[in-house]
């Protein structure tokens, strides 16, 4: 069974909780996400296992560009209905700030989407929603319904 | 040489598994073997591509460090990093990242990497990224 056709058939297509939870590379990073209304705002909770400089200590910036990407990816299949994940197609990252060893949040937003392609903009942060740590933007493959 | 830069595995690197297998001249060769917790579509069983990212990132680190001119009193950071995912990970094989530091200015180290499986010319994913080279990092003072 598809996990995304399993959550519709279970009237659960928008608990994008527990799609991370059937997604085991987001288990292992630990995300979370978190709803109000039609807003959607992801979680990374900060875990030793996430640091890529000690000496810091820093977030590694492959935990920073897989949670932009995943980010992405919710705010997509929150968006639209797919019959699979959509595929990354490319990810510019830009490293803003390094990442403290505190919790981080991501907002993305679809800026466009069409039948097969969309475009989309996240960013995440720490304190300060204000003074992000690091943006991307992407394209991701679609298959529609 | 390999020892040195080794000795650097970061806690997250050591988390996906990846390993630093060989350095030849400026390039740097990682694996990452394949595991259950870095899938990324249970549909499938092909890894996430947050893997690749980081893999990536941290084998292009590792390049720049390899680089000749590269000194151990220096500090990187990387500023932006580029991939493009030409195919999903076959499940169940290992993943290869090749990185190679291609120009070490005074400021900013250019690397460019490949992601593979078998055979390095056909791509899972290439990327292209660039570090701010600086003096050492101070431990941080604003977390307590």
């Amino acid at each position: 069974m598809k996990i995304l056709q399993q959550l519709r058939d279970e009237g659960r297509a928008d608990d994008m909780q527990a799609l991370l939870a059937s997604i085991p590379y987001a288990r292992f990073l630990g995300m979370q996400v978190e709803r109000k209304g039609n807003e959607v705002t992801t979680i990374l909770p900060f875990k030793d296992s996430l640091v890529g400089n000690v000496n810091l200590p820093a977030i590694h910036g492959g935990a920073i560009g897989a949670f932009l990407e995943l980010t992405s990816v919710i705010q997509l299949l929150f968006d639209t209905s797919c019959e699979r994940l959509p595929k990354t197609v490319d990810i510019s990252i830009d490293y803003l700030r390094s990442g403290k060893p505190v919790d981080t949040y991501g907002r993305a937003i679809v800026t466009r989407q069409g039948r097969r392609v969309a475009n989309v903009r996240a960013e995440i942060w720490q304190d300060e929603k204000s003074r992000p740590i690091a943006a991307a933007h992407g394209h991701f493959l679609l298959t529609p319904v | 040489m390999l020892k040195k830069v080794l000795e650097q595995l970061p806690p997250h690197g050591l988390a996906i598994g990846m390993a630093l297998v060989d350095v030849t001249g400026r390039v740097c060769t990682v694996r990452v073997p394949y595991a259950e917790h870095l899938v990324g579509d249970p549909d499938t069983g092909t890894i996430h591509g947050g893997v690749i990212t980081a893999t990536l990132d941290n084998a292009s680190g590792w390049a720049v460090r390899c680089h000749q001119e590269w000194c151990d009193e220096m500090s990187m950071a990387t500023l932006d990093l580029r991939i493009d995912y030409m195919r999903p990970a076959e499940p169940h094989k290992d993943l290869m990242v090749q990185a190679e530091c291609y120009k070490l200015s005074k400021n900013i180290a250019f690397v460019r990497a490949v992601a593979y499986q078998d055979d390095v010319n056909d791509q899972v994913a290439t990327s292209v990224a660039t570090f701010m080279l600086g003096t050492p990092n101070a431990p941080r003072t604003d977390v307590s």
